[in-house]
C-alpha cells in the first residue's frame, strides 16, 4: 500500500494589519514553498488573512509540561509587575 | 456609435470566453475528491472555482448585452455541442495529474498574456473582468509552473508522463492563437485581443519553463482546430450531457 | 512508584478536565484518553473526506452555475475540514499516513451515512440540510471538548459550516415551492435521509460503548440521545415550513416533555449498513484507495525533485 510521507508544517496567519500572526493549524507539503501555497489554498478560503508563515513542525522547540513549575510558577509571586498591584488616589486614576 | 450589431458581436465574444472558462473549470472540478493528496485536492478546487466564477462573469455580461433575454444559465445549459465555441484544448479529458498540469501550464501562460491584453479592451466590462481574472491567473501560473518543474525533473515516471502529456496536447495549441472573422472584427474595434500577437511571447515563456523542467518542446507535426466554429472533439458532447443533465431532464424549472 | 506517580498525574489530569481547563498536546494524559481521542478525531476526519464523495457525485451535474460553484466550494470545505481534523489528531502522535492506512484497511470507521447513495438533486439539498445539520449539532457541542486542538478545530469548522446547512435548506425550499415533480423529489430525499441522519448521533446512550468514559473526560459534552433530540426538535419546524410530510408518522409534539416524540430507529438496518449492506460501502473505500494510489507517483516525484534540489544546494 502506498503512503503519504510529506512533511508536517505549522501555519500562522496575520488576519489583518496591526495584529500578530496566530497559529491556525498544520498541513502536509514537500517543502516550504509548497507549504506556503497550500497554506493559502487551505487556510485562506474566506479571506482569513493578509500574511502567512509556515514552519516545519519539527523545527519548533516547545517547553514541556514538566518544565512548567520552573518556567511559569516563579512569576506567580511577582504581582508587582502588574499595574493592578498599585493603588493610586482617585484623582490620578487615569494612569 | 455602438449599435446592435456591435453589441451582438461583443455578446458572442463574451459567450465564447465564458465557454472557455466553464469547460476548463468543469474539467478541473473533476479532480475534486480525486487529488493525489488532500492539500492538492483543495488547491485544485480553488482553481476550478476561479474558472467557474470567470465563466459566470463573461456569461453575465453576455446576458446583459442580450437585453435581459438570456441568463448566464441559458448560455451554459441550453446550448448544444455545435453552439459551444470553446477552444478544443479546454474540453479534452483531464487525464492523469501530469496531463492536467501540462494543460494548465499551457493555458495559464496563455491566459496571463491574454487577460493582461483584454484588461486594456475599449469595452470597460470586458476590461474589468480581465483585470480581476488576471490576479487569480498569476497564482494559477505559479502553481502550474512549480508542478511542471517538479514532475519534469522528478522521477523517471513523472518525467515520462509529463512528456507524453505535452506531446498529446501540442496539436491543440495553434488554434489558441488564431482569429476567426468575429474576433478580427472586434480586434479592429479594440474590443478583442489580437491573439496571434501573443504567440511568440507564449512560445518563449513556455520554452523557458520546459527547458528547466527537462521536457522537450514537441514538434508541430499535427494540428486540430475547430472549437471557435463549434467543430468539437467527441469529448464535449459527453461533458455537456453531464453538465446539462438537470436542465435537459426537467426543462424550464428553477433550482 | 510509577503507578503512584501515574495515579497522581491522572488525578491532576481529571482535575484539569473538571475545571474546564483544556488539555494541550504536550500535557500528560492517560493512554486511554489519547486512544479514545485518536479514534474519535480520525473517524471524524475520515467522515469529512469520505463525505466528499456522495456530494462530489453531483458537482458536474449541478443544475445552475450558482449551484455548481456553491456545491464545489462546499465539498472542498469538507476536504478542508478533514485536513483540520487530521491536523488535530497528528498532535496526539499519530501520522496521517497511519490514519489513512487504518481507513483503507477498514480498521478505522467513518460516518455510515456516507454509505448511502445520492440519487437526485434533492439528495444534495437533504444532505446539506439534514446531514450537515446533524453534524453541526454534534460539532457545536464539541467546541467545548476537553482537548484543545480538537476544540479549536471545531470552532473553525462550525464557523465555516453554517453556510453548508443553509445552502442545503435553500435547495429544499426551491424544490418544495416548485412543481409536483420537484416536490416529490424533495419529499423522497427527506424520507431517505431522515433516518440515517438521526443515526449519525450514534446508538442510544445505554448501548454506546464509548460514552461513559468520553463524558467523564469531556471528550463528548452531550450524550447521543440528547443531541439527537435537539436535532429533531429544531428540524421539525423546518420540515413544516417546507410543507413536506413528516418522514416518520410517529412524530408528535409532547407537551409534557417539551420535546417532539418520534418513532424508534431501525438499529438492525443501522448495523447492517455499517457492516457492509450499504449501497456504497465498497465504492467509498475503493474510490479513496484509487485516488491515493494514483497519487503515489506524484508524491514520489515531489520527493525526488526536492532531494535533487537539496543535493544541488549542498554541492
Amino acid at each position: 500500500m502506498s503512503t503519504e510521507k510529506l512533511e508536517l508544517f505549522e501555519v500562522f496567519i496575520r488576519s489583518k494589519r496591526g495584529l500578530d500572526h496566530r497559529h491556525i493549524g498544520s498541513l502536509h507539503a514537500e517543502d516550504h514553498e509548497q507549504a506556503l501555497e497550500y497554506a493559502r489554498d487551505c487556510y485562506t478560503r474566506r479571506s482569513e488573512g493578509v500574511s502567512l508563515w509556515v514552519v516545519k513542525s519539527g523545527d519548533i522547540v516547545a517547553s514541556q509540561e514538566d518544565d512548567s513549575e520552573s518556567f511559569y510558577d516563579p512569576s506567580d509571586d511577582k504581582p508587582y509587575r502588574h499595574a493592578t498591584y498599585y493603588k493610586l488616589p482617585d484623582e490620578v486614576n487615569n494612569m | 456609435m455602438p449599435d446592435n450589431a456591435d453589441n451582438n458581436l461583443t455578446l458572442q465574444y463574451a459567450v465564447r470566453l465564458g465557454d472557455d472558462a466553464l469547460i476548463l473549470g468543469h474539467r478541473i472540478s473533476e479532480w475534486c475528491r480525486n487529488g493525489p493528496f488532500l492539500e492538492e485536492d483543495i488547491a485544485l478546487s480553488n482553481s476550478a472555482l476561479d474558472y467557474i466564477g470567470r465563466a459566470r462573469m463573461f456569461y453575465g455580461y453576455a446576458a446583459e448585452l442580450s437585453g435581459g433575454k438570456k441568463t448566464e444559465d441559458d448560455f451554459a445549459y441550453l446550448r448544444d455541442c455545435r453552439e459551444y465555441q470553446n477552444l478544443l484544448i479546454s474540453e479534452l479529458p483531464k487525464g492523469d495529474f501530469a496531463w492536467t498540469m501540462a494543460r494548465q501550464l499551457i493555458m495559464d501562460v496563455y491566459y496571463l498574456n491574454f487577460l493582461s491584453a483584454l484588461s486594456e479592451s475599449v469595452d470597460p466590462n470586458l476590461a474589468a473582468i480581465a483585470a480581476k481574472a488576471v490576479k487569480e491567473t498569476k497564482y494559477h501560473l505559479r502553481r502550474s509552473t512549480d508542478w511542471v518543474l517538479r514532475l519534469g525533473d522528478g522521477t523517471e515516471e513523472s518525467h515520462a508522463r509529463l512528456q507524453k502529456a505535452f506531446d498529446e496536447i501540442w496539436g491543440y495549441i495553434p488554434e489558441i492563437f488564431e482569429l476567426d472573422e468575429l474576433e478580427q472584427q472586434l480586434v479592429d474595434k479594440g474590443v478583442a485581443v489580437n491573439t496571434p500577437e501573443l504567440q511568440a511571447r507564449w512560445q518563449e515563456e513556455i520554452r523557458g519553463i520546459l527547458t528547466e523542467a527537462t521536457i522537450e518542446m514537441p514538434e508541430v507535426s499535427w494540428t486540430v482546430r475547430g472549437g471557435r466554429s463549434g467543430y468539437h472533439t467527441e469529448h464535449l458532447g459527453h461533458l455537456l450531457s453531464e453538465l446539462q443533465y438537470m436542465q435537459r431532464t426537467y426543462p424550464g424549472l428553477q433550482w | 512508584m510509577k503507578t503512584d506517580n501515574n495515579t497522581e498525574r491522572e488525578a491532576l489530569f481529571q482535575q484539569r478536565v473538571d475545571n474546564e481547563e483544556k488539555i494541550e498536546p504536550k500535557d500528560w494524559m492517560p493512554d486511554e484518553y489519547r486512544k479514545n481521542l485518536i479514534r474519535q478525531i480520525s473517524q471524524h476526519a475520515h467522515s469529512e473526506v469520505i463525505g466528499m464523495q456522495p456530494e462530489g457525485n453531483w458537482i458536474t451535474r449541478a443544475p445552475s452555475l450558482r449551484r455548481k460553484a456553491v456545491l464545489l466550494a462546499k465539498v472542498q470545505d469538507e476536504g478542508g475540514h478533514g485536513l483540520y481534523l487530521y491536523s488535530s489528531a497528528e498532535t496526539l502522535g499519530i501520522s496521517r499516513a497511519e490514519m489513512i492506512e487504518a481507513l483503507q484497511s477498514g480498521k478505522a470507521k467513518y460516518a455510515s451515512i456516507f454509505n448511502y447513495p445520492t440519487l437526485s438533486w434533492g439528495d444534495i439539498g437533504a444532505i446539506g440540510w439534514l446531514v450537515d445539520g446533524a453534524a453541526i449539532c454534534n460539532q457545536v457541542s464539541l467546541q467545548r471538548t476537553s482537548y484543545g486542538p480538537y476544540a479549536r478545530g471545531m470552532v473553525r469548522i462550525c464557523k465555516e459550516e453554517s453556510f453548508h446547512q443553509r445552502q442545503g435548506y435553500e435547495i429544499m425550499l426551491v424544490l418544495a415551492q416548485g412543481n409536483e415533480e420537484q416536490k416529490r423529489m424533495a419529499q423522497d430525499s427527506l424520507n431517505r435521509w431522515w433516518w440515517p441522519s438521526l443515526m449519525m448521533f450514534g446508538p442510544h446512550d445505554s448501548e454506546s460503548a464509548h460514552s461513559a468514559k468520553s463524558m467523564k473526560w469531556k471528550i463528548k459534552r452531550e450524550t447521543n440521545d440528547d443531541l439527537r433530540q435537539k436535532f429533531i426538535d429544531q428540524t421539525i419546524p423546518q420540515i413544516e415550513f417546507l410543507k413536506l410530510d413528516y418522514p416518520d408518522p410517529e412524530i408528535k409534539w409532547n407537551e409534557e416533555r417539551g420535546h417532539y416524540d418520534s418513532g424508534e430507529l431501525d438499529w438492525e438496518e443501522f448495523y447492517a449498513v455499517i457492516k457492509g449492506d450499504g449501497h456504497c460501502n465498497r465504492e467509498r473505500i475503493q474510490h479513496h484507495v484509487k485516488a491515493h494510489e494514483e497519487g503515489e507517483w506524484v508524491r514520489q516525484a515531489l520527493h525526488a525533485y526536492n532531494e535533487k534540489k537539496r543535493a544541488q544546494k549542498a554541492a
